[in-house]
């Protein structure tokens, strides 16, 4: 990538002092330096974000936040116990180091920073959290849809204090097993198509009958009267079996609210921790759809902070080379066939589309302008950006904004793989017939929907002999992993409380391919 | 903007986490102890332990796609030579060219790596295992009552009068009843004779003083300097204090019989007790005792270095043992445990004196007394019974708190060890 001419210090176009030089940082300068980067980040960026609360901590205590899922507070359970011996095992190892920073998605915006960096690195840590992320989660859609950043804090000290009450009440073996089923279920705990309903239906609906009536009226013609009579035949009432269906409004994705819904057997406060779960699962959903574009904006901003204070003289030469050889190292790219490689680096890829639409909005190539003509030479570059950053999630945004020139520097191909052949096919390349086709293709790998197994409850027979339907519908061949499926189907059958059986099925032929059930264990 | 310090927060936010961790894999976390132990030193056990499980309960399952079905498509940057429709052989193994993408919690087995601290390891090692007769001891021996000081009371023994404390409280009776002091008594004395001596005499003067001098001698009379309301005596309380320590004999046969190896196999048993009892006393003191025909007391390093040449003659190891007690260890203040390894041979004759100091000496102070006979696997045979195996055996029927047992390698130490000292073998 184009990680060789960064290293290049940028022109100084301001002699301010510098604002802080050597490597301590102190409380003092964490305010001096916000304070001069909020002139950048809102002044000249234009970003909006919540108020920031900064949080110094130590590394046992990023151990602790990483091991509840990043979040301040958390119920007790002992599957976060079991990380934290784990990431202990391999930060003490040496084999693991630990994140500059963590920033939860909460108003006021919390970001942990660790008290080992230098002052430097706190530098790049407000710039990259507390500006980037914080702008990101305030001002994009799906994060404004599905997340109430302002309850978050209270929810979570409501579900720890309620998992508590419960453990006390019920015994910690029942509310562990309760707990460890829902958490089986946490990926199919998400409502990823539908907006959250309104509360009230029944109003909505009497509203809707009443508009419905009232169009009625107004369109009333007496002349209707003498049609025939329509024959209904072929046409019979809906049977039990699919009003029952509908009265349970299925097929359903949401398995945990399904089961918090209707499954039979289960306690009140059962019910009230799959829905815990459930919220946290939710709430967490924009996070995973987001994170290249989330990640690409805030290293984009800390990139354009830290050059904009380097170009005022905020910054010493040395503060801004130990910034540029961090920031490098975050947005490296390794290629596939380098033994470094996991799969595409979300910051290289973000960072590089951030600068990319910069650059085509400011000195678009011919290229550009035939590809992209609503903004190539548009000249507003950080209001293009907003505006991606505002209304897209991964998948769209690559769908909207890969270039054919960044297809080209990072080289990317596209490979066909059929578990049946013993070969990969190259299905396309960085070419003109390719670029199309390896957008696409890139952009399906970050669509989360397409890439969690697409699970739903098809059947639930109440009145009889309460056995549950899960159907998967299966894209491409891809079935379950096998044993997985099955552990987790039993857990699912132990919510339910009766036999549960699971299909999966080719979601074009409709053949069911395999089959799996499980009871209850007494 | 606003920056808070967190770092005093208390630590250990996820400890009730951990907790709850290790309560899940319990049986799985004492079974890697277990094995662990087999193998490595027992010096080793006494630190924080890696442990490795595969745990079926430590299990986190979910839905997720199968590796071995269907097709997937990958996009991935770097190309240099390939064209479209160009085959890529597939990697060995299968996975497709995504890289080492694991699992999200980054382990694709259950096998699981962590470390326990000292205490969680020595907790869950020893968890089942309760101290010999641990509950009596814990009632009566273990604690002999200390005398405690607790206060004054205002009756007591003349031997626990407080000086200090009674006589501040007669002080203060006394200016309080305005007892005149005798310093008071002699200036008034001293004003009579002189008015008596003055020329001429007053008589009003003289009686006026002498009236005075009289009350005044009257109140010194009835008001007491010390009353029994000014006693005041140190109150004690018995306040029952836990003897916190032990002392460990290691008795050994040191003679040409015992080989390396069996010498090893004792060793470890040695140092296990010890990390036992360490954990039930502040303190504990090890006393090694090696004998052949003669014993002597040793440090550590000859304890199981040295060999000797000579008969074996296990008297002679008790009764060092009963000349240290005698000298250092008063039974009173100190727990005494006793573990003697031997391999079985002594001389015939002297069995009977064993037995004796054993029983009338040894038994009665000892909290614990335990003989385990090494053996090499060949010899490893119930019904071979050496002399001392013999001997002790009619004890070990009515002594509670005496045990044996066989070992023969150091995977059975540990079985033993729980024998020994498990909540089972040894009944109250």
């Amino acid at each position: 990538m184009t990680v060789d001419t960064m290293h290049k210090l940028p022109e100084r176009k301001g002699n301010m002092a510098p604002l802080f030089d050597g490597p301590e940082w102190s409380f003092e300068l964490i305010h001096k330096v916000y304070d001069a980067m909020g002139e950048i980040a809102l002044g000249e960026l234009g970003l909006s974000i919540y108020p920031n609360q900064i949080e110094v901590i130590t590394a046992e205590q990023m151990l602790d936040a990483y091991s509840s899922i990043g979040m301040p507070l958390m119920y007790r359970h002992w599957s976060f116990g079991k990380r934290f011996a784990h990431d202990e095992a391999f930060y003490k190892r040496g084999m693991r180091s630990l994140a500059y920073e963590l920033v939860i998605n909460s108003d006021p915006c919390i970001n942990y920073i660790m008290e080992e960096n230098s002052m430097t690195m706190q530098s790049l840590v407000l710039a990259h959290a507390a500006y980037g992320h914080n702008h990101f989660f305030k001002n994009n859609y799906q994060f404004q849809m599905w997340t109430q950043p302002d309850h978050i804090i209270d929810y979570l000290a409501f579900a720890k204090k309620y998992v508590a009450d419960c453990e006390e009440r019920f015994g910690q073996d029942a509310v562990e097993s309760t707990l460890d089923a829902a958490h089986a279920l946490m990926n199919q705990g998400v409502s990823r198509d539908l907006r959250p309903r309104p509360r009230n239906i029944a109003k909505h609906e009497r509203e809707r009958a009443a508009r419905r009536r009232a169009h009625e009226e107004a369109t009333y013609d007496d002349i209707y009267r003498t049609l025939p009579e329509i024959t209904r035949e072929g046409m019979a009432e809906p049977s039990e079996v699919q009003s029952e269906q509908r009265r349970l409004g299925l097929p359903e994705e949401n398995l945990l609210y399904f089961l918090e819904k209707n499954a039979p057997k289960l306690e009140d406060w059962q019910r009230e921790l799959l829905r815990i779960v459930r919220l946290l699962s939710q709430y967490f959903y924009p996070q995973r759809q987001t994170k290249m574009m989330n990640e690409g904006c805030a290293t984009f901003v800390h990139y354009e902070i830290m050059n904009r204070l380097y170009e005022r003289g905020q910054l010493t030469d040395g503060t801004m080379l130990e910034f540029l050889h961090s920031h490098s190292s975050v947005i490296f790219q390794p290629t596939f066939s380098d033994r470094r490689y996991s799969g595409m680096n979300p910051y290289a890829l973000g960072f590089a589309m951030m600068r990319d639409i910069k650059r085509m909005c400011l000195e678009p190539t011919d290229e550009d302008r035939a590809w992209f003509p609503q903004i190539a030479g548009c000249g507003d570059a950080l209001g293009t950006l907003r505006e991606a950053w505002a209304l897209y999630r991964d998948e769209s945004f690559i769908l909207q904004y890969l270039s054919p020139k960044l297809i080209r520097d990072f080289r990317l191909f596209a490979v066909t793989d059929d578990a049946k052949e013993s070969a990969m096919h190259v299905a396309a390349i960085h070419d003109e017939q390719g670029y199309r086709d390896v957008r696409r293709r890139l952009a399906r790998h970050y669509d989360v929907a397409a890439q969690d197994p697409d699970l739903r409850v098809t059947d639930a027979d109440l009145s009889g002999s309460r056995r549950l339907v899960i159907t998967h519908y299966v894209r491409n061949g891809i079935l379950l992993d096998k044993v997985e499926a099955e552990r987790t189907l039993q857990y699912l059958a132990k919510l339910w409380g009766y036999r549960v059986r699971l299909v999966e099925m080719d979601s074009e032929g409709g053949r069911v391919l395999k089959e799996h059930e499980a009871l209850p264990m007494p | 903007m606003q920056v808070v310090d967190r770092r005093l927060n208390p630590k250990s936010k996820s400890l009730g986490n951990r907790q709850r961790f290790l309560r899940r894999a319990k049986a799985e976390i004492r079974e890697a102890i277990r094995d662990s132990l087999k193998s490595r030193k027992v010096s080793e056990a006494e630190g924080a332990e890696k442990v490795t499980i595969r745990s079926k309960s430590l299990r986190e399952p979910s839905f997720s796609l199968g590796r071995g079905t269907g097709t997937r498509d990958y996009v991935l940057p770097g190309n240099e030579e390939y064209r479209v429709g160009d085959e890529i052989p597939k990697p060995q193994g299968g996975a497709g060219g995504r890289g080492s993408q694991g699992s999200p919690d980054g382990e694709g087995q259950d096998e699981f790596t962590f470390t326990l601290t000292k205490e969680e390891f020595l907790d869950l090692f020893f968890d089942d295992l309760k101290l010999p007769n641990l509950v009596k001891v814990k009632l009566k021996d273990l604690k002999s009552p200390k005398l405690t000081r607790a206060g004054y009371t205002s009756d007591g023994p003349p031997a626990r009068l407080s000086q200090t404390r009674t006589m501040r409280k007669s002080l203060g009776r006394r200016m309080a009843l305005r007892r005149p002091s005798l310093a008071e008594i002699e200036a008034l004395e001293k004003e009579l004779a002189d008015a008596e001596a003055e020329d001429p005499i007053s008589p009003e003067k003289v009686e006026t003083l002498r009236a005075k001098l009289e009350h005044k001698e009257r109140l010194r009379r009835t008001i007491a300097y010390i009353d029994p309301l000014d006693l005041q005596y140190s109150r004690f309380e018995r306040v029952p204090k836990p003897t916190t320590q032990a002392v460990m004999f290691c008795l050994m046969d040191a003679s040409a019989s015992m080989t390396e190896p069996l010498k090893d196999l004792a060793k470890r048993f040695f140092m296990l007790l010890h990390v036992f009892l360490s954990r039930y006393y502040r303190e504990v003191h090890i006393v090694f005792v090696r004998h052949t025909s003669t014993a002597a007391e040793v440090d550590e390093e000859t304890f199981f270095r040295g060999t000797d040449t000579g008969g074996t003659v296990i008297s002679t190891a008790l009764d060092e043992m009963l000349r240290v007690i005698r000298e250092r260890y008063s039974p009173s203040d100190w727990n005494i445990y006793a573990a003697q390894a031997s391999d079985g041979d002594n001389f015939h004759d002297d069995m009977p004196r064993c037995l004796e100091l054993l029983d009338d000496d040894i038994l009665p102070v000892c909290q614990y007394f335990a003989y385990i006979e090494t053996a090499h696997g060949e010899r490893f045979n119930d019904t071979v019974e050496t002399p001392v195996w013999q001997g002790y055996a009619e004890i070990a029927q009515r002594r509670r708190n005496f045990a044996m047992r066989r070992v023969s390698a150091p995977e059975d130490i540990f079985p033993v060890f729980h024998d020994l000292f498990s909540a089972r073998g040894v009944t109250g």
